[in-house]
């Protein structure tokens, strides 16, 4: 009975093995890298406003504190973006015939919610906090970036599960004293570990088991 | 074999369950005319533990007249708490100090008057809640941003502690500190007008 394959066949097959493992190996690493991108999670993209808000000027340049404007966001899970009214505290007198600033005296005046386009949004199926995370020492600043030089908010952090777990396997690495939690000029001391795993131990941070269980994020 | 593979990769990306069918708050909605989920109260709405009667506590007012006495006691710690509030809420426009001079009125607006007046010193405790509670001539109420009747009294237990600070007697010292202070000034001190130091 004739071959059917030539010799040389032998090569090709065993070459097509061994590609075969490398291509999909290739592929994987290309889609799990391209997912994890920040151009997939959206990070550092500005988005466009109705108003040009700026947290440069307002928090970097006035040195207002978060909780002017975000009051909730110590007894609430949401941080709230703050209503008109909030804005026309100052806008009424300062700024307050300029241009850029029409829209928000507009939604004053009709009672219209002025539509800021949302920056951060995780999936519905994922059950996120701010209050525990804020009370228990995790600053904005680790999540947000240097809010106080965006003069548009971009999202700073990736917000994939694995950079969720990443802190939850091991907070001390992260947490900070209760009252630098607002501030945007924070270091961290070259001590962290050892200040952290105190600070874990005083504020009574959850057990590793907990923060890592499936339902503590998606209930 | 491309087929399903491609068919899965379709359809396989719908994204019903990132963004389900409820409202996260503050979401557009659009059942509601104003397109808000987050619903205002109706007027009158009351929840329930939430009746407010005490008027001394809730609005600063006996009758028509300010209380003059804190309705609640004067800790260390509401005070502490007074402090963090004062200087998130008040100190852009009246300063850290309370002489008015924040970084807001230097940005333009209108300045505010400092506590350290006469008048100031001389107004009922219930005065510095109702002007958080309902505003003052240029300044807007901040009933919405300091929602919790505590810290307005906080606040207002702060504004005191800065007035004080300005004219404290000697005998307001402990005694061990007393003695290493320079001997009193000639004439009473004028408040210098600059910000900072109180912290
Ligand atoms: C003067 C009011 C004001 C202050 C003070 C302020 N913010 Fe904001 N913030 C806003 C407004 C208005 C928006 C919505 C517009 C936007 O996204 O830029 C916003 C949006 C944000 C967002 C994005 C929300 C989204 O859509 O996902 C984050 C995060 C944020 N702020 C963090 C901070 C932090 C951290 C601080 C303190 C360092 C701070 N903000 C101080 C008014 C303020
Ligand atoms: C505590 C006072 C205060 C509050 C609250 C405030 N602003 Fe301002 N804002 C200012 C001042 C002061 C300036 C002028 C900036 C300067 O002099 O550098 C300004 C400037 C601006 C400008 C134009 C200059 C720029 O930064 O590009 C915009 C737009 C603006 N604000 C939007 C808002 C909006 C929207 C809100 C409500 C979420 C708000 N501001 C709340 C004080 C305030
Ligand atoms: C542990 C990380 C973390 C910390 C700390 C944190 N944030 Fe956020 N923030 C998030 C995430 C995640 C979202 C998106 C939430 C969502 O989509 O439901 C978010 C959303 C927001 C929003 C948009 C409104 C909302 O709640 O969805 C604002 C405003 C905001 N953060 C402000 C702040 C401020 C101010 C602080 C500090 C006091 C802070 N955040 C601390 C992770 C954090
Ligand atoms: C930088 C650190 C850090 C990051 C990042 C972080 N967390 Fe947390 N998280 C904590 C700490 C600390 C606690 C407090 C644990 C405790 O003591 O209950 C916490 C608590 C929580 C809780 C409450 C747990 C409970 O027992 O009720 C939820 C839910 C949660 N985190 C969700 C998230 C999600 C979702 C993300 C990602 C979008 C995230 N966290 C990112 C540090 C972090
Ligand atoms: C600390 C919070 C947290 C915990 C704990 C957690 N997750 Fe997640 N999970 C997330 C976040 C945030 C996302 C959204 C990621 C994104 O949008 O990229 C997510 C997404 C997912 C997804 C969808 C993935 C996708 O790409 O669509 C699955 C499936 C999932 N988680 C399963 C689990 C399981 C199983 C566990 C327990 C072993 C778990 N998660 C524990 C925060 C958490
Ligand atoms: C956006 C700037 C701004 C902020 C923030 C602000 N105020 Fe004022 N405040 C003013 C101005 C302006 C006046 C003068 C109003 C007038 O005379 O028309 C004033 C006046 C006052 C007065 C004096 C009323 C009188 O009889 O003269 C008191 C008391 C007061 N504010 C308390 C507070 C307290 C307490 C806070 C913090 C919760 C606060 N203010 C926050 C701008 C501000």
């Amino acid at each position: 009975m004739p071959q059917i394959f030539h010799r040389s066949a032998n090569i090709y097959s065993k070459a097509s093995i061994v590609g075969g493992v490398l291509f999909a190996g290739l592929a994987l690493t290309l889609i799990l890298t391209i997912s994890r991108s920040s151009y997939a999670t959206q990070q550092n993209v500005n988005r466009d406003q109705p108003v040009p808000f700026s947290h440069a000027h307002h928090v970097g340049g006035m040195g207002l504190d978060c909780r002017y404007c975000h009051n909730s966001v110590e007894i609430s899970s949401s941080a709230n973006v703050p209503p008109t009214k909030t804005c026309m505290n100052c806008h009424s007198m300062v700024w307050n015939e300029s241009p850029t600033l029409e829209p928000v005296r507009a939604s004053f005046r009709t009672n219209e919610s002025i539509a800021w386009t949302r920056v951060h949004d995780l999936p519905d199926y994922v059950y996120f906090n701010h209050s525990i995370h804020v009370n228990k020492g995790v600053g904005c600043q680790t999540c947000h970036g240097q809010v106080d030089r965006m003069a548009l908010m971009a999202q700073h952090s990736p917000l994939t599960m694995e950079w969720c777990l990443d802190c939850h396997r091991q907070p001390e690495r992260y947490v900070r004293k209760r009252e630098d939690v607002f501030r945007m000029d924070y270091v961290p001391p070259s001590n962290q570990l050892e200040l952290g795993k105190q600070l874990v131990a005083e504020y009574k941070i959850a057990k590793t088991e907990n923060l890592t269980s499936c339902s503590t994020c998606h209930r | 074999m491309a087929a399903p593979l491609v068919w899965l990769a379709v359809t396989g990306c719908r994204q019903d369950m990132h963004d389900q069918p409820r409202y996260e708050a503050q979401e557009e909605s659009r059942f509601f005319e104003d397109r808000r989920a987050s619903r205002p109260l109706p007027e009158g709405a009351l929840a329930r533990g939430f009746l407010r009667q005490d008027t001394k506590f809730y609005q600063g007012k006996d009758g028509d007249q300010m209380v003059k006495e804190f309705p609640l006691p004067v800790t260390a710690a509401l005070l502490a708490r007074g402090q963090e509030r004062y200087n998130i809420y008040c100190s852009p426009c009246h300063g850290q100090t309370g002489d008015g001079n924040g970084m807001i009125p230097s940005r333009g607006a209108k300045h505010p008057p400092s506590y350290h007046l006469d008048r100031l010193r001389e107004a009922p405790v219930g005065y510095f809640y109702d002007v958080i509670t309902n505003g003052f001539g240029a300044m807007y109420d901040y009933s919405a941003q300091i929602q919790d009747p505590q810290d307005r009294w906080a606040i207002v237990a702060y504004i005191r502690v800065l007035q004080r600070s300005r004219y404290a007697p000697e005998t307001d010292a402990p005694a061990e500190e007393r003695n290493r202070l320079g001997p009193p000034p000639a004439k009473p001190v004028v408040p210098a007008a600059t910000t900072g130091a109180a912290q």
